[in-house]
């Protein structure tokens, strides 16, 4: 038994390093600093360390063969899920070149509202070393920050220290259109965070009002989206006071429609409040399952985030058409890979088409996959590499055990040699 | 395997060879005196009428590294314009103006290049951009560690700090970062634009920190120096863009006092306030400074008409140039209490005076500038123009009338601002081979690069000598990395992989000591789990990594 330290979680997006994790043969138990996300995962019992193909137990080789058949024969494959490390990401795009295949991230559609507002007026962000030591005011848009990541306060909030702050405890946080599920964004002192409810659908509304009234627009109406508008005027003014806002929003809480022009409306808030003398910058809450990492090397091996067909022999983005799931219910795929390596729970939507799993040992099926090579997760069964939510942060993953797995990467490399 | 290459005209500068027939031999993958017995040839290249030049070296251009990945994910409409299919061979990816990693590496080396490095790797993000330039093929690579806005030194010099305590830090910094160099920002004005400061001159104050931009340089040019780093220290001055700046670059050169110092994209940083439009070269006063202190090198920055984006480490200006974002959209980002990015697209126009003048005082600069071996070849890629531009800019440089009729093209407000059209310097192809090979070499400190002479790595590209000098420089008809033929007509032929090179200073490991507390207290990282091991670079079985000496140091 052996006891690890400063260990890196590929699971919470936000980059928590400090865990100590205790290992017993192929068993881990967190034993310091675990949360709800990290905790299970890590603790996560393995189970099947064998291929299948058909259902039937067999060797690497022969599932890798299977595999590489299925993708031969295929004319139009998929390659979805792309939850994995660099290394797993650069041996799938490698496949997907080879194989004409279509790349796409599960997360994608909800990715897609930041990409969409990035790709069509930028934003101004910052990262979470910055959001520690400087964020005097931090405004949550929609969002629920602690069911997202368990320690995003303790650790980037609630801290002992912050270089330019005299009190870190006194930072105000302010909840629009989402209340916290927890206490968490509670201070130290003992100060709740100031909250302002609406409906889901009504949070566009308040937040074009909001960017309205910190543009210095006349505002007639005297509610936006079921909030006072001298709520609203509130919370502009909290931002134009502070010295470091910072604004910070989760795609996967924007569950409307057009979600992506909120998102916009946000960003260009931010700029606003910048361009009128004020710091203020944005922080949107993403990265599981591997998002980050997949766009980050789909970006500079393509030059378009995860959602890329390679069908013409070479990268075209669309983030509409390569939607993986449309595409198999209109009957455009006929083979597809999924690859999961982090999340037993994350399975492939449909198997209406030959499917090649590349799952976290564990994973169950109620229909079959025609193959399934059980993968090592990064951080645990090998060394890898993942992106921090902030983007620009690449942690070292650390291998914690040998319980045989191979990574994603070898599988799939040794799938893109056999085809 | 012995290869000859047989009767080209040789220009290897590194050991003072101008355009003299030479055979070249080349075994193992390095350059090897004639054997001495009869020993078979194994492949001869008939180079009779070529010219012989080693592989080239981009010694600054934006390769690698999360603002580079930005500048990508910005522009999908600038990457359809421009795909790259698969080969057999090579992979697919996109260009133009910021390539995908592979069409990088390829499109580098179809020019004749073998090596290029990232002049702006901030130490949070050392392992993005090692990880991006892993996935370049062919070429060598390296990075320079970006210093000057992270809090930890501007609390050292706060504190008032030993000298002694920065060269650890720095020594520290660019063992854990694998990088080759020391680069400065807008020194301090990354930081101070977190703190809402829009602008910092020279001798200017950090609003928190009792420091100036003018010690940050002198501190880390000691540092650099000290440790016996062989690339000086690689500025980014205060106030690019901002009319007037040559100003503060000269008083950069004075104030340096003699120190080795690298001054970038300079071009960016050479405007007057003069003329109609406020806005004037100040070229000749720059190259008149960089003629009189030998301790400064430069490279230009040159900007080339057309669509590109920049993406540099400097918010603060980048932030205040956002407005001639071209298409408008624009990023800017704080970074981990380490630096910060800003990538804003751009349009350079032909006939916009600003952007007309900018060009000529890049080729001003360049051709006042009396020491080829200390003025680079640059575009400040992306920023000036694409990297693919440079054969059109040699073009620039060694034939003044095609010269000439360029500018005869631009906004004429511009044509009446600038000596361009009185200057006759034509650049050789000796003074090109020494800009483009074997000073980056020198000035970067690596020991066996950029020269043809035995010992060298056999990297070598071939061209056939045409009075077009941008037809010449496109498509080498053979570049050879490591003594492996990669390009032939201008066409990849074959890939590999190029090394990593660094330099390992020594340090005081009590450093660390004093880091830890700081990383456990106000950063979000681990301090062991920030430094970057070997293993990272060399675990897939493509990358390695090379270390070159220090000054006065061991290896």
């Amino acid at each position: 038994m052996t006891e690890i330290n400063e260990v890196p979680s590929p699971f919470c997006g936000v980059g928590t390093d400090d865990l100590t994790i205790q290992v017993d043969g192929a068993s881990l138990k967190v034993i310091n600093n675990g949360c709800a996300v990290n905790t299970p995962a890590f603790e996560q019992p393995l189970a099947d360390t064998q291929p299948r193909v058909n259902g039937k137990i067999t060797d690497l080789a022969t599932a890798v063969d299977k595999a590489a058949a299925i993708l031969q024969a295929a004319k139009q494959p998929m390659l979805g899920g792309c939850a994995t490390d660099v290394n797993g990401m650069r041996a799938l795009l490698a496949l997907a070149d080879k194989t004409g295949a279509v790349v796409d991230h599960m997360s994608f559609n909800y990715a897609r509202h930041n990409l969409l507002t990035l790709q069509d007026s930028g934003w101004m962000t910052t990262s979470l070393a910055e959001v520690k030591n400087r964020c005097d005011v931090l405004l949550i848009i929609g969002a629920d920050p602690e069911s997202f990541a368990p320690r995003f306060f303790e650790r980037y909030l609630w801290t002992d220290a912050a270089m330019f702050l005299e009190n870190p405890a006194q930072r105000k946080i302010i909840y629009l259109g989402k209340a916290p599920s927890g206490r968490a964004s509670t201070s130290p002192e003992g100060q709740d965070a100031q909250v302002f409810e609406c409906a889901q659908d009504q949070l566009p509304e308040a937040v074009s009002v909001l960017r309205a009234l910190i543009k210095g627009r006349p505002i007639l109406a005297e509610s936006a989206g079921g909030i006072p508008v001298t709520d609203l005027e509130l919370i502009a003014m909290q931002l134009k006071a502070a010295v470091y806002g910072v604004v910070t929003w989760a795609v996967t809480d924007l569950r409307f429609d057009h979600a992506e022009l909120t998102v916009q409306t946000v960003c260009e808030m931010v700029k606003d409040i910048n361009d009128q003398g004020t710091r203020c910058s944005g922080l949107p809450l993403v990265g599981k399952e591997g998002e980050q990492t997949a766009n980050q090397v789909c970006g500079w091996t393509t030059g378009y985030p995860a959602r890329v067909s390679f069908a013409k022999g070479f990268p075209e983005y669309d983030p509409f058409l390569f939607d993986s799931q449309t595409m198999i219910n209109a009957g455009e795929v006929d083979a597809q890979v999924w690859v999961q390596a982090f999340n037993v729970n994350a399975k492939p939507l449909s198997v209406t088409v030959p499917t090649i799993v590349l799952g976290r040992s564990g994973m169950a099926f109620e229909q079959e996959p025609d193959v399934f090579i059980p993968v090592g997760t990064p951080g645990i069964d090998h060394a890898g590499h993942a992106f921090r939510m902030d983007n620009v942060v690449a942690i070292r993953l650390k291998k914690l055990r040998d319980a045989g797995l191979p990574s994603t990467a070898e599988v799939l490399t040794a799938i893109e040699r056999a085809v | 395997m012995l290869i000859k290459l047989t009767g080209g005209t040789v220009y290897d500068p590194a050991s003072g060879i101008d355009g003299k027939k030479q055979d070249i031999y080349i075994h193992e993958g390095r350059i090897v005196a004639k054997p001495i017995d009869d020993v078979p040839v194994d492949k001869e290249y008939d180079l009779k009428g070529k010219v012989v030049m080693s592989g080239a070296i981009d010694m600054h251009t934006h390769i690698g590294g999360g603002k580079g990945n930005i500048a990508r994910l910005l522009l999908p409409e600038d990457h359809r314009q421009d795909p790259v299919i698969r080969s057999i061979i090579t992979r697919s990816g996109t260009g133009y103006v910021m390539p995908s990693s592979y069409v990088t590496g390829y499109r580098y080396a179809e020019m004749g290049y073998t090596a290029a490095f990232e002049p702006a790797v901030l130490p949070i993000n050392a392992r993005q951009a090692h990880m991006e330039m892993a996935d370049i093929p062919i070429l060598d690579k390296g990075g320079y560690a970006m210093l000057g806005s992270d809090d930890f030194l501007l609390r050292m010099l706060t504190a008032k700090k030993d000298q002694k305590a920065v060269n650890d830090y720095v020594a520290w910094i660019i063992n854990a970062t694998k990088c080759i160099g020391i680069k400065v920002v807008n020194a301090g004005g990354i930081s101070a634009f977190k703190f809402n400061q829009r602008k910092l001159d020279l001798d200017e104050k950090n609003v928190y920190y009792d420091v100036t931009p003018r010690q940050i340089l002198q501190t880390l040019a000691t540092a650099v120096k000290e440790l016996g780093i062989t690339h000086p220290l690689h500025v980014h001055g205060c106030n690019l863009g901002v009319p007037g700046n040559v100003d503060t670059t000269l008083d950069t050169i004075q104030g340096i006092g003699g120190l080795p110092m690298h001054l970038t994209h300079i071009q960016f940083h050479s405007y007057g306030t003069e003329g109609d439009f406020k806005f004037s070269s100040g070229a000749a006063q720059i190259a008149e400074a960089v003629n009189k202190h030998k301790n400064i090198t430069i490279d230009v920055g040159q900007i080339l008409f057309g669509q590109t984006v920049t993406a540099s480490g400097d918010t603060m200006m980048q932030h205040a140039n956002h407005k001639h974002a071209h298409p408008d959209k624009w990023v800017c980002m704080d970074i981990e209490c380490d630096a910060g990015c800003g990538v804003v697209p751009f349009k350079y126009k032909d006939k916009n005076f600003v952007n007309a003048l900018q060009w000529a005082i890049g080729l001003e600069t360049f051709l006042l500038v009396d020491d080829p071996w200390r003025i680079f070849l640059t575009t400040d890629h992306p920023n000036g123009a694409p990297f693919t531009s440079y054969p059109h800019l040699i073009r620039l440089l060694m034939d003044r009338s095609f010269r000439n009729d360029m500018l005869a093209t631009i906004h004429p407000e511009a044509q009446k601002m600038t000596t361009l059209g009185s200057i006759t310097r034509e650049y050789s192809l000796n003074e090109i081979a020494i800009m483009t090979r074997a000073g980056a070499a020198k000035i970067i400190g690596l020991k066996d690069r950029g020269g043809l002479g035995p010992g060298n790595w056999a990297d070598i590209t071939v061209y056939t000598e045409n009075s077009d000098r941008q037809k010449m420089f496109e498509k080498p008809d053979y570049v050879f990395k490591d003594g492996e033929l990669v390009v032939v007509d201008g066409q990849i032929v074959h890939t590999k992989w190029g090394t990593t090179h660094t330099v390992k200073p020594d340090w005081d490991a009590s450093v660390e000591n004093g880091l830890k507390g700081y990383f456990d207290r106000y950063l979000t990282m681990k301090l062991g789990n920030f430094k970057i091991s070997d293993d990272e670079i060399t675990e897939d079985g493509r990358g390695s990594l090379t270390v070159h000496p220090t000054k006065g140091g061991s290896l």
